[in-house]
């Protein structure tokens, strides 16, 4: 419908050139919003108005992406998953309130950076698991139980859960895991001892796990 | 069928801007803050919106325009969008040391002299200018912030631009 086609064109069309007599309205604005939206997320936390709250942390995986809920940790993603794609998906799925707020994500930030200066082995923080249900949900409560530093097959992962022989089921459980790191789906490698797929791309989980063994 | 919604620091970040330019020009710089956080955190309470918003932006015009309006009943006084200083003081101030004019020629107006030319215009022209050509928005939602047609957004947001360069000609006139 031409109407439709319309409405998204104004959403996104090249804003209208400012008159050189209004230019001196918008100068110094930067320093206005900075302020401004700092004091907004702040207040939006304290109203109970900020359903998901994420920041962006550097590490020797690139750029991840951090998201939590009030329950806990909800998401950790790649930059090859597409951090913008990610949190659209978020918006779809948990809800659209979502805000760029630092400060909530400290202990995971934290926890990350100590995770690959190799002074923490395990993560120690609230989870929300509502991203992964069901069976997905399930391998992923096992994932754990794999130390740090060692590795199972899929096989043997899917012989932890209540359908042993569900071994591609686990794999599709991996390849969604919503908290690559921090639940270690990278430590479930194929039976052959090759190191299979990873979400975060096989360079990723390669240096992950020679992160573990101490031979990175 | 509806559109995704997008995460909301997406429209903090890409219309945070516009809607302090509004908030200044309908409440003066000095009050324009509070009225920011007032508009984008009853946005954030209402988001998603129900019904079918088709652009994000204007939405979030509508509920600072909203906004800035309750201000000036709270405050018990009409718009009066100039600086603290009143339009005439800012005008030759700004005009009154060879450096300021010297800045002001290079930056093309003064902030408070444009400020103060704005406020001048009757109130529907200076809404044109400002959600136009400020704010960005095209005329087919300045008419609907404005409830009158495209055409005539067109027109007042046309002559609001001829008055305010007026305004602002005359004004170096008395000062010089």
């Amino acid at each position: 419908m031409e109407t439709e086609i319309d409405t998204q064109a104004i959403d996104t069309q090249a804003k209208v050139p400012m008159p050189a007599e209004l230019a001196a309205l918008v100068a110094g604005e930067a320093t206005a919003l900075d302020r401004l939206t700092g004091q907004f997320r702040t207040a939006a936390a304290a109203d109970g108005l900020m359903d998901v709250a994420y920041r962006v942390v550097d590490s020797p995986v690139g750029a991840l992406l951090l998201a939590g809920t009030e329950r806990g940790l909800v998401r950790v993603a790649f930059a090859r998953e597409g951090h913008a794609a990610v949190l659209d998906s978020l918006a779809a799925t948990i809800s659209p309130r979502i805000l760029l707020a630092p400060a909530r994500l400290d202990a995971a930030a934290r926890e990350v950076e100590e995770y690959f200066a190799r002074r923490r082995q395990a993560f120690d923080l609230p989870l929300d698991f509502r991203l992964a249900t069901g069976f997905r949900r399930e391998v992923l409560a096992h994932l754990p139980d794999i130390g740090y530093g060692h590795t199972a097959s899929y096989a043997a992962v899917a012989a932890l859960t209540s359908s042993p022989r569900a071994v591609r089921a686990v794999g599709t459980a991996c390849a969604r895991n919503p908290l690559p790191l921090v639940v270690p789906c990278h430590r479930v490698i194929r039976s052959d001892g090759s190191r299979g797929a990873y979400l975060g791309g096989a360079d990723a989980k390669a240096l992950l796990l020679a992160l573990e063994a101490g031979t990175a | 069928m509806s559109r995704p919604v997008p995460p909301f620091e997406v429209l903090v970040a890409s219309h945070g801007a516009t809607v302090l330019r509004v908030c200044r020009a309908l409440v003066g710089v000095q009050e324009a803050d509070d009225v920011w956080q007032e508009s984008f955190l009853a946005a954030l309470r209402a988001y998603p919106a129900s019904g079918n918003v088709r652009n994000w932006e204007a939405w979030l015009v509508a509920i600072a325009r909203n906004k800035a309006m309750d201000h000036h009943r709270a405050a018990g006084r009409l718009p009066v969008p100039a600086s603290d200083d009143g339009p005439e003081a800012a005008g030759c101030l700004a005009a009154a040391g060879g450096d300021d004019v010297v800045r002001s020629v290079e930056a093309g107006q003064d902030a408070d002299r444009v400020w103060a030319a704005l406020a001048k215009l009757p109130p529907k022209q200076r809404e044109a200018v400002v959600y136009h050509h400020l704010a960005g928005l095209a005329y087919a939602e300045v008419a609907g912030l404005l409830g009158n047609s495209e055409a005539s957004a067109r027109r007042a947001a046309s002559d609001g631009m001829r008055s305010l360069r007026a305004h602002l000609a005359q004004d170096r006139e008395d000062c010089s």
